[in-house]
């Protein structure tokens, strides 16, 4: 155990603004603030991919894993990791936190914190071993997590709102404690060490998900740091990023407004929060919410006819804060498919193919035919044109009972 | 721990301390580095060299040391994303054939040969390139072509955004890219010379090219096959229907293309074609005049 953390947090009454009403009985320990850029840049491009089984059948995690190894090269061992979905279907009822601690204060303090806003149905570490290359790891843990009705009628908040609020605290007040995922039967597995190292130490192949997004960093403006790691997630919405957000002063301006914190020190987060503010909160569909993001110039617009012409200048002026400046190439998790999306003009890359119900994106075609030799279509997504896979309800009630395939289930 | 103000926040700056604990992770992708060499058997003057498996660098390597060991055509199988092939290979009259897709960068800076690509390529092909013929039997990625200073691409299928970027010319030296189906935004952005031809072939939603086509474009020419409107024109650069020099040379390229392609050319020059070209050589001569 570290003794700082005890030492800041015991000198005192420094915080009391978290944002779930009754929490702050604690003091939690103090933090820097934000810091916009890092002290030096380096060039380079992070690789990333997505596959979604819109049958809701679930596939191992090595596939996603054997498809980030084969961009290996995209990467620096700064940042690896994955995200599944339809991976815990025991305990898909739960919000399941996946916790990154720096050290058994933050695990304490964070553990006192969901004590108090939560039922936890269920504690473990998440399971790992050992792999050469992957040092200094945090403390991993996860947290099957209940909300009590009486809390939700305290707090006046929607089950969904109750989490990101305690998202946000933990992230931004309690020291050395960070939320990987927060979401149903999805979790995100991320840290230092090349995507396949990270892959292979969180034994991502054991898990089986009817979604896997995976990414290989290569921290450009920003620490390479177990929290900095993509994917990003916040409820069942996980982004991984190839890119930079130019707008992220902006974006994330507008955020606050909502009540969204970053305190992530890495501009993609503002993509998930924005993604749960215009699907959940604003319930837009998701072609409208990533045309918020990606607008179409307004010469294009100019071009279009009357009614679409009124449709996108509305959205352009109400989402005028969210559109994502610079370059990027996003893949979106969530509970029921995936979406890829490049900024305007393309400036990273972007590769999809189909094979059956099985869509898949890439940085690279290779990423893609390393886990599936000859998909029936393979394309180039335009900019600012979203890939859309979908998993219904059904399919996935359909596909997710099976015990055998759910490692934590007790 | 360290005792700086990164400590207090608990977020380490720099790489992460690396050590010999725990397992090796197993190496599942050729795109991770290895030294397995791929399996190769010579038939006459071709070597044929299975890629499976095989880092970039150990591929690249066998290729080079067939051809000096007197092969005049590689076989490349099972190649998945592999970078750099046939970058800076500088043997003339060598055919390097290649079976699945290449990675980034195929043939940047080379200098003679012909690479064949029996499926899409991937981002950046033709970078720099000097001399020689890449031929693509399906579609290929973004910035195709970036800074080419000679020899000819020829794409059967569609290419991304930003193909034939900063191409340029000088004296002999004269680039030009083919491509059978259509292309991106961006095409010969900022092109300081050599030849673009798009031909439209094939199923598409009508547009030829995309967006900001020619914007910076300062010397060269492009023909598309088909039509182009106004908005889609970068700045720098204007439409006219071609000249009878200009028609005689794309009857001279079409033929060419549709000879290695073996497509028939008289289902390409059914169609008219217009003419792309840069108003002026300096556009932003004028950018820094106060």
């Amino acid at each position: 155990m570290s003794g700082r953390g005890r030492d800041i947090r015991e000198a005192g009454n420094l915080y009391s603004g978290l944002t779930l009403g009754g929490s702050h009985i604690r003091q939690f320990a103090a933090r820097e603030p934000y810091r916009e850029e890092a002290g030096q840049r380096i060039l380079g491009g992070c690789g990333l991919m997505g596959v979604c089984d819109q049958s809701g059948k679930r596939m191992s995690g090595e596939l996603a894993l054997q498809s980030m190894a084969s961009m290996h090269d995209r990467g620096n061992g700064l940042g690896g990791g994955f995200a599944g979905y339809g991976i815990y279907p025991d305990l898909a009822e739960y919000f399941c936190f996946h916790m990154l601690f720096t050290d058994e204060v933050a695990k304490e303090d964070t553990e006192f914190y969901l004590g108090r806003n939560f039922l936890i149905v269920q504690e473990e570490p998440i399971p790992t071993k050992p792999i050469k290359g992957i040092e200094d790891e945090p403390i991993l843990w996860r947290y099957f997590l209940e909300i009590a009705e009486e809390r939700l009628k305290e707090t006046q908040l929607s089950p969904e709102d109750y989490v990101v609020h305690s998202v946000m605290d933990i992230n931004s007040y309690i020291d050395g404690a960070f939320v990987a995922s927060s979401g149903k039967n999805m979790g995100a597995f991320k840290g230092v060490g090349f995507p396949e190292e990270i892959g292979e130490f969180f034994c991502i192949d054991e898990y089986k998900g009817w979604t896997w997004t995976g990414h290989g960093r290569f921290p450009t403006n920003t620490p390479g740091w177990w929290g900095g790691a993509h994917p990003f997630a916040l409820l069942d919405y996980s982004i991984v990023h190839n890119g930079e957000i130019s707008s992220y002063g902006i974006n994330r301006r507008y955020l606050e407004m909502f009540g969204y914190k970053c305190s992530l020190q890495t501009d993609t987060e503002v993509v998930t929060y924005l993604f749960d503010l215009m699907l959940r909160r604003h319930k837009l569909p998701v072609e409208m919410a990533c045309k918020a993001l990606a607008s179409p110039f307004w010469k294009d617009i100019d071009l279009m006819p009357p009614e679409q012409h009124k449709l996108f200048t509305a959205i352009r002026m109400v989402y005028g804060q969210a559109l994502l400046n610079g370059p990027f190439a996003v893949v979106l998790g969530m509970a029921d498919g995936m979406v890829a999306l490049n900024d305007r003009i393309k400036l990273r890359p972007l590769v999809a193919a189909r094979d059956g119900d099985v869509i898949y994106v890439a940085s690279e075609e290779s990423a893609i035919r390393e886990i599936c030799a000859h998909p029936q279509e393979s394309w180039m997504p335009r900019a600012g044109e979203p890939v859309i896979a979908t998993v219904s309800a059904q399919a996935k009630v359909a596909n997710g009972s099976s015990r055998q395939c759910a490692p934590e289930a007790a | 721990m360290s005792t700086d103000s990164s400590a207090a926040r608990n977020v380490p700056t720099g790489p992460a301390r690396r050590g010999p604990t725990g397992a090796e992770p197993a190496r599942v992708a050729a795109g991770q580095p290895g030294t397995n060499r791929g399996i190769s058997r010579r038939e006459g003057d071709t070597a044929v060299i299975d890629g499976k498996g095989v880092y970039y660098k150990t591929l690249n390597e066998q290729v080079r040391e067939e051809i000096e060991q007197g092969a005049t055509r590689v076989v490349l199988d099972n190649v998945i994303g592999q970078r750099y092939i046939g970058t800076g290979l500088t043997f003339k009259g060598v055919t390097v054939v290649i079976n699945g897709v290449p990675g980034n960068d195929l043939a940047a800076f080379m200098n003679g040969p012909t690479l064949v690509v029996n499926d899409n390529a991937q981002d950046g092909v033709a970078n720099t390139m000097n001399s020689g013929l890449v031929v693509v039997n399906g579609d290929a990625g973004d910035v195709l072509g970036y800074g080419m200073r000679g020899g000819s691409v020829y794409v059967r299928g569609n290419v991304g955004y930003r193909v034939g970027i900063h191409m340029k010319a000088f004296a002999e030296r004269k680039p030009l890219i083919v491509v059978g189906g259509h292309a991106r935004d961006f095409l010969g952005e900022y092109m300081a010379g050599g030849e673009v031809v798009i031909l439209g072939l094939g199923e598409d939603d009508g547009r030829v090219v995309g967006s900001y086509v020619g914007t910076g474009m300062h010397a060269g020419v492009m023909y598309l096959r088909g039509e182009v409107a106004e908005h889609q024109l970068g700045k720098e650069v204007r439409t006219a229907p071609p000249t009878d020099a200009d028609w005689a040379r794309i009857q001279e390229i079409v033929n060419d293309y549709c000879a290695v392609m073996e497509i028939d050319p008289g289902r390409v020059l059914d169609r008219s074609f217009i003419k792309v070209y840069p108003y002026t050589s300096r556009p932003y001569g004028r950018l820094y005049v106060y």
